[in-house]
């Protein structure tokens, strides 16, 4: 009796098992954090207008690379672009899908949004403890006439590997030499100074709480909880506010037709913002699963044609249309076993 | 709670033997085997797969952090770099970290717990007991990320304001002592920690003290009393010795919780790789904590391997703490059995 009653369990599970594989439409992905609202909010919509599902787990970067790699998932997202050589390596490509930028914080009683001047040296050198005052003759000189007080700056910074601190860390290492040869770049660094906070809510929370901090987060939040930013001085020698449009303008500027490796930072043009990076997808070249990698495409080109609202409610910036039509001439190079292009239209 | 009872040496109860099967049931219950069969298969299995899982994950552990052990081996343990651009890695500062922390929480939680127990069981009127008791382990059910958020928004400001601030400028600039208040008094950092963690164990350790008071025999403590001796006496003399294997069982559960506490203390701890300066003020970072943090985004190779390294150290930390305890009560009932 146990025998039949195994026997019936075994053959029911492989009879839904199958029905599951040949009903599943569901595109998978995972990564990068910091993307994952504009992708859910994308899914939704993209749900009710096709009824296709989009599945997201957002896992962190890191671990979505790994997962892509492992092939668990249809697409990996990541907010660090992978070098052109790495993925020639594994085989795969990548493209951006939006942008965002990073915006230092400060919490200075009488101080404004916009009131302070910084440069990526200065900040530079306060992430690095050299500057420890706020009013140190460097930020006093920067910002003649602001009321900067005789404080300790509390440094705020991300504890956890991050996609934002990648672009906070690429900018200084640009642009502070010092930084450069001590710290270096990556998603998570050896941070010389300062309280490291969980996620941007983190390190919002903190700025917010501690007095006379500085911090940096990523637009959204400064635009949620109305923090008090400050201008950076771009490559122009500018200083400029971050908002939507000095995103864009840093975007612009990048050669993408050149590889969609590009690191948004420290752009040339006269309003770009100069912390300013994209996040990306990575796919397989050649789909085992030419079906699944259809419909992973055919969301995202339907994303780019309706999704630019839904990315500016959310404080997101579209890609640029040149460089959208340039994803999608790359996508012709994902191909099924066979050598066939996968549809995305 | 009852496996903590300690086996007091005064009450020898006779154990009931336990017999092995004898004979077989009568015939009629003869006929259907296989139930025994089968419930002696699952509870085998039961016990099996938990050694199956536990030896499972030690071993991938391992594998997991073979690129680390290979490259560092046990200096592992005492480098304290942690650079993930260089990709050069040791755990010193987060084990450091994770054993002051817990070292902080159970200074503060253990006479507390003690207090607690020792009110509950001796001190407190009677309707005050059950309302009291019923609150503490309340504590136990909060969330630890409740406990994170809590210390970060309402109870790290708390702390710098009165606490830190004037003990920096009490002690501050006393040689020796001095060096433990150094740092930014913002409220984050291993003191914070600390505390936190303490008010997380103390319902555990408290629960248990007072469920050992509760069974030391009435007639011991009516006898203490009966020649004399105050409360402070009767639970010195009397309790504490009875319950001592109990009350190390409560520590150690609390001791364990605190080591391998994760959210709470990524929120208060400032997750800062330093161990330049000792101050209990200064922002520092524990084991579970750097789990937590760089796990998602650390890439392949060594910064993965290094992280699950540290997950290795810890187990072998609450392995270690484990074992300690194990011996301690075995020597404490090897001592009393010499006494009497």
């Amino acid at each position: 009796m146990i025998h039949r009653t195994a026997r019936g369990l075994v053959i029911g599970a492989t009879l839904s098992l199958t029905a599951g594989l040949t009903l599943a439409q569901d595109i998978t992905g995972a990564g990068a954090t910091f993307p994952a609202p504009i992708y859910a909010k994308w899914a939704d919509a993209y749900n009710k207008a096709t009824g296709a599902r989009m599945n997201y787990q957002s896992v962190g970067s890191g671990a979505g690379i790994r997962q892509i790699k492992a092939k668990t998932v249809d697409f990996g997202a990541s907010d660090m672009p992978l070098k052109d050589d790495e993925l020639a390596k594994d085989g795969m490509l990548q493209f951006p899908t939006v942008i965002g930028g990073v915006v230092p914080v400060v919490n200075i009683k009488g101080i404004a949004p916009g009131q302070i001047k910084l440069t990526g040296q200065v900040l530079g050198d306060i992430y690095l403890g050299k500057i420890t005052r706020w009013n140190d003759a460097a930020l006093t000189a920067l910002n003649p006439g602001v009321p900067l007080p005789d404080a300790a700056i509390a440094v705020v910074r991300r504890a956890d590997g991050s996609g934002t601190s990648f672009i906070f860390t690429n900018y200084l290492s640009k642009v502070n030499a010092e930084w450069k040869s001590k710290v270096g770049e990556g998603t998570a660094v050896n941070w010389p100074t300062g309280a490291g906070g969980k996620g941007n809510e983190g390190v919002a929370a903190f700025v917010q709480r501690l007095p006379n901090s500085i911090g940096y987060v990523e637009y959204a939040y400064v635009k949620q909880n109305k923090m008090t930013y400050t201008l950076l001085k771009n490559s122009a020698g500018n200083f400029v506010a971050p908002d939507d449009a000095n995103f864009r303008a840093a975007a612009a500027s990048a050669e993408w037709a050149k590889s969609f490796y590009q690191i948004l930072t420290e752009q040339p043009g006269k309003d770009s913002w100069p912390l300013t990076g994209a996040t990306f997808i990575l796919m397989y070249k050649t789909q085992e699963k030419p079906a699944n990698a259809s419909a992973a495409l055919k969301f995202f080109d339907w994303a780019y044609a309706n999704g630019d609202a839904m990315a500016a409610e959310l404080e997101y910036v579209a890609l640029p249309a040149n460089v959208k039509d340039l994803v999608r001439k790359q996508w012709g190079e994902i191909k099924d076993a066979s050598g066939k292009p996968v549809a995305f239209k | 709670m009852t496996a903590t009872l300690p086996a007091g040496a005064s009450l020898q109860e006779t154990p009931i033997e336990r017999l092995g099967s004898t004979g077989s049931p009568p015939p009629g219950r003869r006929m259907s085997r296989w139930p025994d069969a089968l419930f002696s298969v699952l509870a085998h299995g039961a016990a099996w797969i938990t050694l199956a899982l536990l030896a499972g994950i030690i071993v991938s552990l391992i594998l997991g952090a073979m690129p680390s052990i290979r490259e560092y081996g046990l200096s592992f343990l005492w480098r304290a770099e942690w650079d993930p651009v260089q990709d050069s890695y040791g755990g010193l500062v987060m084990i450091y970290g994770t054993l002051m922390s817990s070292f902080i929480a159970l200074l503060i939680a253990v006479p507390v717990s003690f207090g607690i127990a020792l009110f509950l069981t001796e001190l407190s009127p009677n309707w005050l007991k059950r309302p009291l008791g019923i609150a503490i382990e309340l504590l136990a059910a909060v969330p630890s990320i409740v406990y994170g958020m809590w210390g970060l928004l309402v109870f790290g400001p708390l702390l710098a304001r009165y606490v830190q601030q004037p003990l920096q400028a009490a002690f501050g600039d006393v040689p020796g002592i001095g060096q433990l208040f150094q740092g930014p008094p913002v409220g984050l950092g291993l003191l914070s920690a600390g505390i936190i963690l303490a008010i997380m164990v103390i319902p555990f350790i408290a629960a248990v003290m007072r469920d050992v008071f509760e069974v030391t025999p009435p007639m011991l403590k009516e006898s203490a009393y009966g020649l004399g001796s105050t409360t402070w006496e009767v639970v010195s003399k009397v309790v504490l010795p009875y319950t001592k294997t109990g009350v190390i069982g409560g520590i150690m559960l609390g001791l364990g919780r605190a080591l391998g506490e994760t959210m709470a203390v990524t929120f208060v701890i400032g997750n800062m790789n330093q161990l330049e300066s000792l101050s209990l003020f200064e922002a520092a970072n524990s084991i579970t904590s750097a789990l937590a943090n760089e796990f998602a985004e650390a890439g392949e190779g060594l910064h993965q391997a290094s992280l699950i390294y540290l997950g290795l150290v810890l187990f072998f930390i609450t392995f270690v703490v484990l074992a300690l305890s194990k011996l301690l009560l075995a020597q404490l009932k090897k001592a009393e059995g010499g006494r009497s």
